[in-house]
């Protein structure tokens, strides 16, 4: 174990079990977390795609096919890029940002929604179904469904219709019907019931493109693959730029699907530490932060067992995230079990801190990153000093910030 | 015995379905939630399927939805849930079965929860998001209490699932009768009898037919061929259209409904 990380005041030496790289297993979980917990009239619908993705995995036309949309159309792969003046003014580890927000759409969304809409052409289904918080999943489903003229409807809680509207204009735009949801807190968690419960009545025809690693297994492991892409080009440039392997890893999780492929390529490699970053809102009492790891508890919620924030009695409790895609008391599976296994390690920053980032990054690197991302980013600006200077930090700048402007400049008190 | 089997022997006998109305517990208070399952009673109710609320349901459409949120807003516990149970118990004998999340039985853990409802005097426990294959262990603890995991069967359920289902389901068997969610609907599906002919063919459990059974017509045309009719979105209706009204003039209303239903069933 290398000095940093016994210097280090955030973190403990990571530790990996012998099955994590091959979970989940058959049965869709991941120790303890996991599984399907959903009505039984969705049950053969996971069975079905289970086996679906299972063939089309080993397909090489599937994959070759897969490959073909994610270099051709969306612009694969994206660039690891040297922060050079962001490392420079925190004096620490050198940072590299992987730019998923130079994707077609402008997110890492769109390598989850490729895959998944070329397994729903495969089975034939005829209508697309999302959920989105921040409008990025719900843009890039819209995008994949309209390049191959599938129908597609987005749920979208009224809160984020209300602070997303950008993106609400483009899935309207690209065809999609954008259907909000005033149920519960009107955010990301009541989109995804309310795309559940349209699924039960049209699971027939209709596939549901769940946007993170969440939800009832095959979801998590499904969602995950089609975004390892992110950490398998990590993998491949960060040796071509410095013929070494990261020290850390650092991205944000709120489902957690951009951190997952960034991670998962490299569990097996221990001497990389993998560090998730949460919302930490306004503050550490129920309703400020959306911190699912760092002080959630093990429950149920959208179909699988893993971090949430709940009551004692097992009722989801209200969130907070100035960014609608953190915005959420859930978490995917794996993550749960990773926090657990003692492989990755999950911190929290508040929104000012992102807030904060989301700036400090326009101006050092000219690159505006999405709120989600700041949040790692802001997590860097606090870690990276504390790193050596010829250690490696790669961040996940997950998507672009231009969705934020509107809220960024509320934030910060502008008219525009 | 457990009500539940005692119920259903008891009505083979006499050659008649099960009348099973749902409520949420707490909608709008438990002490109008008592007074309605009595009143259920006393119109020739013959079990009650009572709904614990939960913030997420995944299964329900925006009736039930609503009428959880009603009584979530007010804060209702789920140990006030089986306190009230018990204080009915007092009063009445009619079998009780909860609708309830896997949500709030992973929280309280099962062992536990099993315990203590059945102590209220909770007869079974219905689990719409706990498919067969998640949980061995359940059954076997409610075995042990002699309580019941009530199981679902949909129309999409395949005929290798069909048959795990219908030999881990205790009490009674729960058909869902529409492609969908919980709600008041004007037709009922048009394979609703043949796919309940069907089952009927592959298990002795009784069987019992709810999601979108309405109207008193909806609840004959089932009660001719199914063991139990369960009538839920067009109850929690009447109650939502009540709820400004005094305790004791929605109960009336409310049990109206419930005898109309009644006499769908029986004729």
């Amino acid at each position: 174990m290398r000095t940093t990380a016994l210097k280090s005041k955030f973190f403990k030496p990571q530790t990996l079990p012998a099955e994590a790289p091959s979970l989940p297993d058959k049965s869709g979980h991941f120790g303890c977390f996991g599984g399907k917990f959903v009505p039984e009239t969705i049950m053969p619908a996971l069975e079905e795609l289970e086996k679906a993705y299972e063939e089309a995995k080993n397909d090489p036309t599937f994959t070759a096919e897969l490959e073909y949309y994610l270099r051709e159309y969306v612009g694969r792969p994206s660039p690891l890029y040297y922060a050079e003046r962001l490392t420079k003014k925190l004096g620490g580890a050198k940072i590299y940002l992987k730019r998923e927000d130079l994707n077609h759409t402008g997110a890492h969304k769109i390598n989850n929604t490729i895959g998944q809409i070329l397994l729903a052409k495969r089975m034939g289904k005829k209508r697309i179904i999302a959920e989105t918080g921040a409008g990025q999943h719900g843009v890039a489903t819209a995008t994949a469904a309209a390049m191959f003229g599938i129908e597609c409807n987005v749920y979208m809680g009224e809160e984020d219709i209300r602070r997303q509207s950008l993106n609400v204009f483009r899935m309207k735009l690209l065809g999609a019907k954008v259907i909000p949801v005033a149920s519960g807190s009107k955010t990301l968690k009541d989109a995804t019931n309310e795309a559940f419960r349209d699924w039960m009545a049209s699971v027939r025809h209709t596939h549901y493109i769940l946007g993170s690693v969440v939800g009832p297994h095959p979801y998590p492991m499904m969602v995950r693959d089609f975004q390892t892409v992110i950490g398998k080009e990590v993998k491949r440039q960060i040796l071509e730029k410095e013929n070494r392997l990261p020290d850390c890893l650092i991205a944000c999780v709120g489902g957690g699907s951009n951190s997952m492929g960034l991670f998962h390529p490299f569990i097996g490699d221990i001497h990389v530490r993998m560090i998730g970053v949460e919302a930490g809102g306004i503050g550490s009492d129920i309703g400020q932060h959306a911190s699912t790891l760092t002080s959630g508890e093990i429950g149920i919620l959208h179909g699988s067992a893993s971090y949430v924030l709940q009551d004692s009695d097992g009722q989801t409790l209200p969130v907070h995230s100035i960014s609608a895609g953190l915005d959420y008391p859930g978490v995917g599976p794996e993550h749960s079990y990773l926090k657990d296994a003692g492989r990755a390690e999950y911190v929290s920053v508040t929104d000012d801190e992102a807030v904060n980032a989301f700036q400090e990054c326009a101006r050092l690197e000219g690159i505006i990153p999405a709120l989600e991302a700041s949040h790692a980013i802001a997590f860097t600006m606090k870690f990276a000093p504390q790193l050596r200077k010829d250690e490696v930090i790669v961040v996940c700048l997950s998507g672009s910030g231009d969705k934020d402007s509107f809220e960024v400049a509320k934030k910060l008190g502008y008219k525009i | 015995m457990n009500r539940i089997d005692e119920k259903f022997r008891e009505l083979k006998g006499k050659g008649k379905p099960a009348f099973i109305p749902f409520i949420t517990a707490g909608d709008p208070d438990l002490q109008t939630t008592k007074d309605l399952i009595l009143e259920f009673e006393k119109r020739g109710a013959d079990i009650i399927e009572l709904g614990i609320p939960f913030s997420d349901p995944i299964a329900d459409g925006p009736i039930i939805q609503a009428s959880y949120s009603r009584a979530l807003t007010k804060g209702i516990k789920v140990v006030e849930i089986l306190d009230m149970i018990s204080l009915l118990r007092r009063e009445s004998n009619i079998p009780i079965v909860s609708m309830v999340s896997y949500s709030i039985v992973y929280k309280q853990g099962y062992q536990t929860f099993i315990e203590r409802a059945r102590d209220a005097g909770l007869d079974g426990f219905t689990i719409p998001d706990l498919p067969v294959e998640e949980n061995d262990e359940i059954f076997e603890i409610a075995k042990k209490y002699d309580f019941k995991i009530v199981c679902f069967i949909a129309p999409t359920t395949t005929d290798q699932r069909m048959l795990s289902i219908t030999r881990k389901t205790q009490g009674f068997l729960y058909y869902i009768s529409v492609v969908g969610i919980t709600g008041v609907r004007d037709t009922l599906p048009d394979d609703i009898l043949q796919n309940i002919n069907k089952l009927k063919q592959k298990t002795n459990v009784p069987i019992s037919v709810g999601f979108g059974v309405s109207t008193p017509e909806h609840a004959r045309m089932v009660g001719n061929v199914a063991d139990g009719v369960i009538v839920g979105s067009a109850i929690v209706r009447e109650i939502e259209k009540n709820i400004t009204k005094s305790r004791n003039e929605l109960v009336k209303n409310v049990g109206g409904l419930v005898g109309e239903l009644v006499l769908g069933v029986k004729g």
